[in-house]
């Protein structure tokens, strides 16, 4: 983004104030434009009155974002990358997650194939309210068989809405591939120095995204980067080289830095997505598969962090991938969004007189991982947020930020009655809170239950414990 | 280097690590195992094998078993005929939109606002310092974000494995490595450090706690005196968690291991952090300066302890606090990394090193529960691998947001963070890998 300041935004705006992108002026949804919370389109005048269309261009220009961001495939599970503006999250976030391809080769037997993309494409994992996923297909051309590889592209589209990346060196197989695959927005792996001008040719012929490659040769790179988008291809991803051991790794860590710093600072030749291939564990001898998977992942959280846009992928044991799929989100969360929930009196299912009453932080990972727990197991509960800060329960009650105080503070603000609202007058505390049981039942003048040390556990403990015996 | 493991070797390794059961698996003749790549501290034979239960192990070496007629080469055994067809380009293809590669030079700059070095902060005294420590260990000293070209990083990442002084309940995969251990700790402190290459020891106190068993100071300095006995490794000395008693035991400890140059675990801004400072001044000590996820407190804190306590600079590490992967690692990373950026531009109140409770990840559900509560999830997997992941990942996403030392607790964990820090700080060697035919790579 060429602008930081809402000002600047202000100037190519109808300056009328009407609202009719729901904020109350210009200027707010300026502010908007420079946070990247709204975008152009959401102004309808700017939009669709020819005299704002040359402001309108010029505007779009100063908001782009400084690495070039990059769609493959279509529909509603379109894999977007690159799209950033700063270097560290804090700055303002990252934008457009990570995004996980795993591999499948041409020379797999077609059950095995479709076995294997369906549960690429099922994979999911819960977390705060929505499910983490993995975001697609890299299709190996292990055969080199123009054919072959056309029969693997048809198989695997047939078999998932997921995007696809085309992996081979060879143009014709490529070009086999893409008459496959070619209303999908594939993404075309990759332009070397070698092939490069007939690669080149696919990627504008079907207007597909394309990755330009070229292995710890930053020059090389850049110069394939620049002829192609001399030649009128937008849509560059960069593959430096994903070297998984030694020197050649700490090469391509200081690859990938110096890639996305050039970019955010402005050199635009090189300011596009970067692509990182954790699946160069396997080839690096480890030979037992469980430490291949080990390094895979170790690769793939150094290169979620530092600037890896979009990663190739093989292992799906789940304890690798669950990690994998956990930092991405941990790294592309919006840091400006709220730590915590709102301190009140939530109801999980439909609670009435005889459900449980727990209480527990309004931290919100906390908060929620308790809701989801409760949730879906079918327990009908009373579930109170405690206000410590948008702390955890077991730091929160070793700062004293979680007391028994702070929970009858937290009752009588959120109106609810535990001699009245329920018949049991019993209250359930987190098992991590356990050593304010005493205390608890002193001040709230209830029964005080202690609850299981991972709220993953409160389905067996209500087996057990509820209703409680008098 | 490729290092080459024999049969003989590893069956030696693994009757070391003495949990191993070899029943049912047949082994013949001297045959090379391959485990090249990852030569160094890490043995992935090893880290595989730690902290199994016997049925997968069996299993597991089973099938290593099957693999042993296959010499195991770089770049694997390339699928038949993938590299012997060479690239077919019709010149139909080739195209007149280009002709010539424009050729361009990649340019890059280091960061001018970093102009502020991280302190160096030495832990353990040696006989040459006046302690009887082995080796001292330095943390600190980076003028850069770490492992980035800008400047290089003068001191490698260290580990400290935890030692409690009392039998507790640790996650199943932690446990299976420390169970004939954990009555005494000093035997467990010594298995850390021969056993899992510790570079360092952490002595927690937790028996000290009031709620606990409120064992007197006094008697916690012994195990102190036992563990520094034992091992001759810097320690660092941590207490409870009680914030009325804290000061008591690690004042009382700091005096038994006087001249040692311990780590003080912790000051904070919720208990007698001037007593702990003037302790450590006495005894001769560096302080932890521990806050919680909060950047302003932490610089608070640090002014007091050198402000008001007259702890000079080369005695403070600071612990901003680890949350684990998947339960707020994104503050935890985020503050650590703000920490550091505002410290190389000249905030000399965050000029220090980092310490990270990285044992905090085993309080994840995904490292030890047994499958998911969750009807919905894909498969969780196998808990004896998660777990040790799960430190993994959220240890080194803190190493690179710009921790320098860790206290863990599996040695897996501590074998693969060793052993990717190292390579991105540059110490470790591999063979060369050609990447040129991954996609017909039999991966």
């Amino acid at each position: 983004m060429k602008i930081n300041s809402p000002l600047e935004a202000y100037k190519y705006l109808p300056q009328t104030n009407c609202g009719e992108c729901g904020e109350p002026t210009c200027m707010a949804f300026a502010s908007k434009l420079i946070d990247r919370s709204g975008k152009t389109t959401d102004c309808p005048p700017l939009i669709k009155e020819k005299k704002f269309a040359k402001k309108l261009a010029e505007l779009d220009k100063l908001l782009a974002p400084e690495i070039r961001e990059v769609a493959i495939g279509v529909g509603d599970r379109v894999a977007k990358i690159g799209g950033d503006d700063v270097l560290y999250r804090h700055k303002l976030t990252f934008f457009n997650k990570t995004k996980m391809f795993f591999d499948v080769t041409d020379t797999m037997e077609e059950a095995a194939l479709v076995e294997r993309v369906k549960k690429i494409t099922d994979y999911k994992k819960f977390y705060v309210g929505r499910n983490l996923l993995l975001d697609g297909v890299a299709i190996r051309a292990a055969s080199n068989d123009p054919a072959k590889f056309a029969a693997a592209v048809k198989k695997v589209i047939e078999s998932t809405e997921l995007p696809v990346i085309l992996c081979s060196f060879n143009p014709a197989v490529l070009k086999a591939g893409l008459e496959v695959a070619k209303d999908k927005n594939p993404l075309l792996y990759a332009a070397n120095k070698d092939n490069w001008k007939e690669v080149g040719e696919l990627a504008l012929e079907y207007k597909v995204p394309v990755v330009v490659s070229a292995f710890n040769d930053l020059d090389a790179l850049k110069s394939l980067a620049k002829t192609f988008a001399e030649a009128g291809i937008k849509d560059i991803v960069l593959d430096p080289g994903t070297y998984p051991t030694g020197k050649g790794l700490k090469d391509t860590f200081t690859n990938f830095l110096k890639i996305r710093r050039a970019g955010i600072m402005g050199d635009t030749e090189i300011a596009y997505p970067i692509m990182a291939m954790p699946l160069t564990a396997w080839m690096s001898g480890i030979s037992d598969p469980i430490s291949a998977s080990y390094w895979e992942t170790v690769l793939a959280s150094v290169f979620t962090i530092r600037y890896g846009d979009i990663m190739l992928l093989h292992s799906m044991d789940p304890y690798a991938t669950m990690p994998e799929v956990h930092l991405a989100e941990t790294i592309y969360t919006d840091p400006r969004s709220p730590v915590a929930v709102d301190s009140k009196m939530y109801k999980v299912g439909t609670p009435d007189e005889n459900s449980p009453v727990l209480f527990t932080t309004n931290f919100a990972l906390t908060y929620y991982t308790v809701e989801s727990d409760l949730a879906s197991n079918g327990i009908n509960c009373w579930l109170l947020a405690v206000n410590t800060d948008g702390i955890g329960v077991e730091a929160s009650v070793a700062g004293g930020q979680l007391t028994a105080d702070k929970v009858k503070d937290a009752f009588e603000k959120s109106g609810f009655d535990l001699k009245k609202d329920v018949t049991h007058n019993t209250v359930i505390t987190p098992g991590l809170a356990a050593r304010l049981q005493g205390d608890l039942e002193d001040k709230l003048g209830t029964k005080v239950l202690v609850g299981p040390m991972d709220s993953g556990r409160l389905p067996g403990f209500m087996e057990k414990n509820w209703p409680p015996k008098q | 280097m490729a290092k080459k493991v024999k049969l003989s070797e590893m069956t030696d390794m693994f009757k070391d690590v003495e949990i191993l059961s070899l029943e049912g698996v047949t082994i013949e003749g001297d045959i090379e195992l391959d485990l090249s790549g990852l030569g160094g501290g890490f043995d992935p034979m090893l880290a595989a094998i730690l902290g199994q239960e016997n049925a997968v192990l069996a299993q597991h070496f089973a099938r290593l078993a099957g693999i042993f007629g296959v010499p195991v080469g770089f770049g694997g055994a390339p699928a038949a005929g993938a590299s012997a067809a060479a690239p077919a380009v019709s010149p139909a293809l080739a195209a007149p939109k280009f002709k010539d590669l424009i050729p361009s030079k990649f340019d890059f700059s280091n960061i001018e606002e970093w102009t502020t070095q991280i302190q160096e902060v030495p832990i353990g005294n040696t006989s040459a310092d006046g302690g009887s420590r082995g080796k001292r260990v330095v943390v600190g000293g980076e003028k850069a974000l770490p492992f980035f070209p800008d400047a290089p990083m003068p001191n490698r990442n260290q580990v400290t494995i935890d030692v409690f002084d009392m039998r507790i309940g640790l996650a199943k995969a932690v446990k299976e490595n420390y169970d004939e251990v954990m009555d005494s700790p000093g035997e467990w402190a010594k298995k850390n450090v021969e056993k899992f290459n510790a570079d360092m020891i952490t002595i927690h106190l937790i028996s000290t706690d009031p709620l606990v068993k409120d064992t007197p100071a006094k008697e916690a300095a012994k195990t102190v005196e036992e563990v520094l006995q034992a091992v001759d490794v810097p320690i660092a000395i941590g207490g409870s968690g009680n914030p009325q008693k804290d000061p008591l035991v690690l004042a009382k400890a700091a005096e038994v291991a006087e001249g040692e140059r311990c780590l003080l675990a912790s000051a904070s801004l919720n208990l007698d952090y001037a007593a702990i400072a003037e302790a450590a001044l006495k005894y001769d000590h560096d302080v932890l300066s521990w806050t919680q996820l909060d950047m302003n407190a932490q610089k608070e804190l640090n002014r007091k302890l050198m402000k008001q306590c007259n702890v000079p600079r080369d005695r403070i590490i600071m612990d901003p606090t680890t949350a684990a992967l998947g339960y707020g690692l994104d503050y935890a990373y985020t503050n650590m990394e703000r920490i550091r950026l505002a410290a190389l531009m000249g905030d000399e109140e965050l000029t220090f090193p980092m310490s990270s409770g990285t044992t905090n990840a085993w309080g994840a559900r995904e490292s030890w529960m047994v499958s998911s509560p969750l009807k919905e999830d894909s498969d969780w997997g196998p808990r004896e691998y998660r777990g040790p992941i799960w430190e993994i990942v959220t240890g080194l996403s803190l190493a690179i947001a710009g921790n320098d030392l860790f206290m863990m607790m599996h040695p897996t964990s501590v074998a693969v963070l060793k052993h990717i820090t190292q390579t991105l700080f540059g110490t470790i060697e591999a063979e060369p890998i050609d990447l040129a035919n991954w996609i017909g790579s039999g991966v």
